[in-house]
């Protein structure tokens, strides 16, 4: 293992803010898709990349979201020109008491053995807390524009030391392995009579992507306070290390500006050991506009050399999701 | 096979149960001592406001012929579980066994639902105050739902054998409706996994290892296996997916398979005919059974009418 012991030395990354690619309130006649959209991951295809995010009908009489994931393609020779939207939610919703009936969000896309492979978020709804959380996976046979469940259950359900909401999948394959990153959470915390959540970035390997080996600890030191929510753990792989932009926020009141989430970033040579240098991400709320309260769900891609990041602005994506290019040159600090 | 009827052994109403539990005690299960034979059983607290029940684990020390009670447990055996966790809502039922000079419980642990109303999934606890106490591995399950068995994980009976676990378990196949307006009913058969460390465990996945006899909603809950003069032998129960809480020719009953290998299970429920007795305590519904072996006598502890509510009863057996 390489350790680096000049972190401090390393500049931060720098963003050049594209502004708001995609606004769901735009598109008039999805009903499904009506406001969100959450959680952007991409799939690169020759023409165009899909960008899959996650959206919402208006609530139920009862106020209760359910949650869809779609996606948009946007031109790859001008990532800001949308070419079109999903007709359909790419994925129904589960059965009758199944881990993903009230909701599929977030998705994460990968190419496996000449299909497209989602691993997703699946939300039931509980009794003494709003909601529980596994992960599920499905398959496309049309080049990922629709998917069909491999199974009613979740691939990654909750276990001894994750005990609830198990979320927030990014699937990756490095060295012949499958990783799956995801968030699981620690503890339930009644905030003025109302449970919030709080969950920490975790690991897990397969060689398969259905049957996983969980690495059973947080990956990610916590920094704002003790029950930190971390989420959104994006890897990307440059210049011989493994690079992580999540976003992280207080566990109380992170619906305002000074609380809300904001984007980190920590670095790894072997995937399980990380350090965390938020100084670095490079990337924060804008003065004013649709990314000035918070900034989330950070997502790394390169396209034709360029490096750009996906990521959602004020409401946590109720408004749609922006892009930022990388400026500074590729070379991330091996 | 029965080789005599012992009826109701144990009525929770006739003694003092922790954390206010009165009635119920439902799906006994044995841990032999020198001098007794520990029944665990699962009784149930009212949550305030009356709608809603929670089950907790307790205990009955019994005359290993189950003849009569020598004390209860008077104080908790194990806490339900935090706020958002799969057991916060009752445990029901535990199944322990000796391991490393420890007694290890597999608990079922249940968690309330809206669209439905329940799930559950299995847990770890282990006492190292011989079977007194247990305190949990962690606060989420070691077995829950997977690709192909989406919900209702419980249930879980382990054997330990030549460096081997075996386990036989419930899961959930799906939820169906009488009629459109009715509440969701669940369909769950038996499974199996193994596990070379008690912890880790590796599902047969979605396979359901007994026939049906009353159709593909057939309910099959509780299996308890021993190995007992040369052939492994399982009790369980099984219901009708509808009608079973009212209706006494849709509730449970108990049925018995054997296997020679353990792999291969042949279903006969009328070799045992464990039926109940008109006017009995069992008259009803025979359910949550367990075999076992006490003082070297084979029995089987199961609950009766209301799914025990009123306690537990015995069967002696004679296996062959």
């Amino acid at each position: 293992m390489i350790l680096s012991t000049d972190q401090s030395a390393k500049p931060a990354f720098q963003w050049e803010k594209l502004g708001k690619v995609f606004d769901p309130r735009t598109v008039k006649d999805r009903p499904w898709l009506q406001e969100f959209a959450q959680a952007p991951a991409t799939l690169v295809f020759d023409d165009f990349v899909r960008v899959y995010f996650s959206c919402r009908p208006p609530a139920d009489a009862a106020g209760q979201y359910v949650s869809y994931s779609a996606f948009v393609d946007l031109d790859r020779a001008n990532l800001m020109h949308i070419l079109r939207v999903a007709e359909n939610p790419i994925l129904t919703l589960g059965d009758l008491g199944t881990f993903d009936e009230f909701g599929t969000y977030p998705v994460s896309a990968i190419r496996h053995d000449g299909k497209v492979r989602v691993y997703y978020a699946g939300w039931t709804r509980c009794v003494s807390v709003p909601f529980n959380v596994a992960i599920g996976c499905a398959e496309s046979i049309d080049d990922g524009q629709s998917f069909q469940r491999l199974g009613p259950g979740p691939v990654i359900p909750y276990s001894l030391d994750e005990p609830f909401v198990m979320s927030g999948p990014k699937i990756r394959r490095f060295n012949g392995l499958f990783y799956l990153f995801y968030i699981a959470g620690t503890v339930w915390k009644v905030v003025d009579g109302r449970p919030e959540p709080v969950y920490r970035i975790r690991m897990a390997t397969s060689s398969d992507g259905l049957n996983w080996r969980k690495l059973g600890r947080n990956l990610i030191d916590t920094v704002v306070e003790e029950h930190e929510a971390q989420a959104s753990p994006d890897v990307f792989f440059a210049d011989g290390r493994y690079h992580m932009f999540f976003c992280y926020r207080y566990s109380e009141g992170y619906r305002s500006h000074a609380r809300g989430y904001r984007i980190g970033y920590a670095h790894s040579s072997d995937l399980a050991i990380w350090t965390r240098d938020d100084a670095r991400a490079g990337i924060t709320v804008s003065p004013e506009g649709w990314d000035s309260e918070m900034v989330s769900y950070p997502h790394v891609f390169a396209v034709d050399g360029t490096v750009y990041m996906a990521y959602l602005g004020n409401a946590v994506g109720r408004e749609g999701f922006g892009l930022a290019r990388l400026t500074t040159p590729m070379v991330w600090g091996a | 096979m029965i080789k005599t009827r012992l009826g109701k052994v144990f009525d929770p109403t006739d003694h003092r149960l922790p954390q206010e539990c009165k009635d119920f005690a439902q799906s006994p299960q044995t841990l032999e001592f020198d001098d007794f034979t520990r029944v665990y059983f699962c009784t149930r607290s009212v949550d305030p406001g009356g709608g809603t029940f929670r089950s907790h684990v307790a205990f009955a020390d019994m005359r290993k012929d189950f003849s009569s009670v020598l004390r209860v447990s008077t104080s908790p055996v194990l806490p339900l579980g935090e706020l958002g966790t799969f057991d916060e809502h009752g445990i029901f039922p535990i199944n322990v066994l000796r391991h490393k000079g420890q007694v290890w419980g597999y608990t079922c642990g249940w968690s309330r639902r809206k669209s439905v109303s329940v799930d559950t999934a299995i847990g770890l606890v282990i006492s190292d105050d011989n079977g007194d106490t247990f305190r949990r591995l962690g606060p989420g399950p070691i077995l829950g739902p997977s690709l192909h068995e989406p919900f209702l994980v419980g249930d879980a009976f382990v054997v330990k054998a030549d460096g081997v676990f075996d386990m036989w378990y419930m899961f959930g196949q799906r939820w169906v409706r009488e009629t459109a307006s009715a509440a969701p009913d669940r369909v769950y058969k038996i499974g199996h996994a193994t596990s070379v460390d008690g912890i880790l465990w590796v599902k047969d996945e979605g396979i359901q290892i007994l026939p049906d006899r009353l159709g593909p909603n057939e309910c099959q809950a509780l299996p308890s296996v021993i190995q007992f003069a040369g052939k492994y032998h399982m009790v369980f129960c099984y219901r009708d997916v509808h009608g079973f809480r009212t209706d006494p020719t849709k509730g449970y009953r108990i049925g018995y398979a054997y296997s020679t290998d353990l792999a291969i299970w042949v279903r006969d429920d009328a070799m045992l005919g464990l039926s109940g007795q008109v006017g009995a305590w069992d008259s009803d519904m025979q359910c949550y059974p367990h075999l076992t072996v006490s003082g070297g006598v084979p029995y089987i502890l199961y609950n009766g009418n209301a799914f025990g509510r009123h306690g537990f009863g015995a069967v002696e057996l004679m296996l062959e």
